[in-house]
């Protein structure tokens, strides 16, 4: 196991977040403020309790994963994107590395950085509300599946992209729907029963779901779902990753 | 017999689009040799590079480095194996110092920062360690490049087209680094299109046109096979044809008559110079002057690749 490449590359991830600081820190930080703002105090307001828990609680869950699932892809998508597009590409490829190895370098950085980002929205909300998170484990189980699950979904994206723009479409066409309906800002049993069944083909759904249980104990889904959902998905993920870099493909000629 | 590091065998590389890079490409390095991989443009040279080192997947044949095969035990070639890219790709917003520091790392070296300080010393990086690579002018850009092949201390180099778009200036001060890296028993391999830099810098010069490896020699030997020398004698008065008692010798006419020209092969024992020179003063042709010239690698070149 090549330990000092693996390090090598999450060091200069890491690095590139903190040169980064005010995109990786600030923005998430502040677009959490707004939602809590809008969605917490105002409209949260006339809102009632939803199974016992009030609005401006209910959604912090759903925040937090919003956040870890835009900055897990984008992190790991811009993350080996970049080299492919510069040429540095070339430096990976001809080093003593495994896939496994070039994996755990880069989505692991992308996912720590997700996983800092997700800190900080915790820590932000509550300034507004007060926490309670009854499965602390779970909570963070959830928290570091989800990140590591979507830096790899990121970490596909940004092999397949072939543009900057294509990098940013895949994101915002597809992360940004499956999370604002997926049980965000709302409990999947508030919808009628029809969209109630279409919500379930909604990945994200699960996530959130087990993620809120695990602050609140009240989910959509059955925890047990939830879990293996995450496994599934994560086991997918490392499907196709180990078959991108086997067949080399938009990496090696 | 020198130690052979790098041994080729039957290479192939047909790209998806049908196109053939390579075409049983046959080739060994020896240890500490410099060795040139000469051809035009798209002849195959960054193809064959990359095959050694992993950028390309070959579609047939075997390479061995160090007796370890580039496909099975990649980790244990491509740790001994530096590259040098042609492109200039750098990583933008890196300081020099961590640019290079990265590159040890990846290949799983310990952190030496004594190396990497000679590393950016020997290349006049040092004074520009904290500097953004960005910042930096084309040919340092080639010498981080270069600092970031050698961080980890490898036994081969490649250097592909190491002093393409550089100036004579740098180009010659390169030329002196490669050579000062041979010293210290680095085996380097570099391509170019530029003769000059192969017959300045090679011990060997592989020939390649077409993705078919055609020829390798030794500098020296190829250029005493088929550096060719020729004898040009200026006349005083012109001739029409040349006498039919020197069709021995290789002769050809030019400047309108005024000039003999006789092509020989400087290796030969007896190279005819002379008994030339007498035969025609005894035919009563007068020359006023004469000089010799030696064909070039780019001369020798042209027609190899004409042959092909």
């Amino acid at each position: 196991m090549n330990i000092r490449g693996i390090a090598a590359i999450y060091k200069y991830e890491m690095h590139r977040a903190f040169r980064t600081i005010g995109q990786t820190i600030a923005s998430p930080v502040l677009s959490t403020m707004l939602y809590f703002i809008v969605f917490g105090s105002a409209i949260g307001s006339r809102i009632t309790d939803i199974d016992g828990v009030s609005y401006g609680a209910f959604i912090v869950p759903g925040l937090i994963m919003l956040t870890v699932l835009s900055q897990s892809v984008s992190n790991a998508s811009f993350g080996i994107y970049f080299p492919r597009y510069s040429g540095t590409i070339y430096e990976i490829l001809s080093a003593p590395l495994s896939f496994i190895e070039v994996i755990i370098g880069y989505v692991g950085g992308a996912a720590s950085k997700s996983l800092i980002v997700a800190t900080i929205v915790l820590i932000t909300s509550s300034f507004f509300i007060d926490l309670n998170i009854a499965h602390p484990f779970w909570m963070l189980f959830f928290l570091i599946m989800t990140s590591v699950t979507f830096s790899m979904f990121g970490f596909i994206i940004g092999i397949i992209a072939d543009g900057f723009e294509k990098l940013q479409i895949i994101p915002l066409l597809v992360i940004t729907p499956l999370t604002f309906l997926g049980g965000s800002f709302y409990s999947i049993n508030m919808l009628p029963e029809f969209w109630q069944k279409v919500s379930l083909l909604n990945p994200v759904v699960y996530l959130i779901s087990g993620f809120r249980w695990s602050f609140y104990e009240s989910a959509d889904v059955a925890i047990h779902t939830s879990i293996i959902m995450i496994l599934v998905f994560l086991s997918a993920c490392i499907g196709i990753v180990a078959w991108i870099f086997k067949t080399g493909y938009r990496l090696r000629d | 017999m020198a130690e052979t590091v790098i041994s080729i065998q039957n290479l192939d590389k047909t790209y998806d689009n049908g196109f053939t890079a390579l075409d049983k490409v046959n080739l060994e390095i020896n240890k500490g040799e410099i060795f040139a991989l000469l051809g035009p443009n798209g002849a195959g040279k960054t193809t064959l590079i990359g095959s050694i080192c992993g950028i390309v997947s070959p579609t047939g044949g075997h390479i061995s480095v160090f007796g370890h095969d580039t496909i099975k035990e990649y980790k244990q070639t491509r740790a001994r194996i530096g590259l040098v890219p042609q492109e200039l790709t750098v990583d933008s917003f890196e300081t020099v110092w961590n640019t290079v520091t990265f590159s040890r790392g990846l290949f799983g070296k310990k952190d030496n920062p004594a190396h990497i300080e000679d590393v950016l010393k020997r290349l006049s990086l040092f004074d520009k360690k904290d500097t953004q690579v960005r910042k930096l002018s084309g040919g340092m850009k080639r010498r981080v490049l270069i600092a970031k092949a050698l961080a980890h201390e490898p036994d081969i180099l490649f250097l592909d087209e190491p002093t393409a778009g550089v100036d004579v200036e740098l180009r010659k001060s390169m030329w002196a680094q490669v050579r000062k890296l041979q010293e210290t028993g680095v085996t380097i391999i570099l391509t170019t299109h530029y003769l000059e830099e192969a017959e300045e810098m090679a011990d060997r010069i592989g020939f390649i046109s077409k993705g078919n490896l055609f020829m390798t020699e030794e500098k020296t030997s190829l250029m005493k096979k088929l550096g060719k020398k020729e004898l040009v004698l200026e006349l005083y008065n012109p001739l029409d044809c040349t006498p039919s008692s020197l069709d021995g010798f290789n002769l050809k006419l030019a400047n309108d008559g005024y000039q003999i020209i006789y092509t020989y092969d400087p290796a030969m024992q007896d190279n005819g110079v002379v008994s030339l020179l007498d035969q025609l003063r005894g035919l009563g042709i007068k020359c006023k002057d004469f000089n010799t010239r030696q064909s070039s690698l780019e001369e020798i070149f042209i027609e190899l690749v004409g042959q092909e």
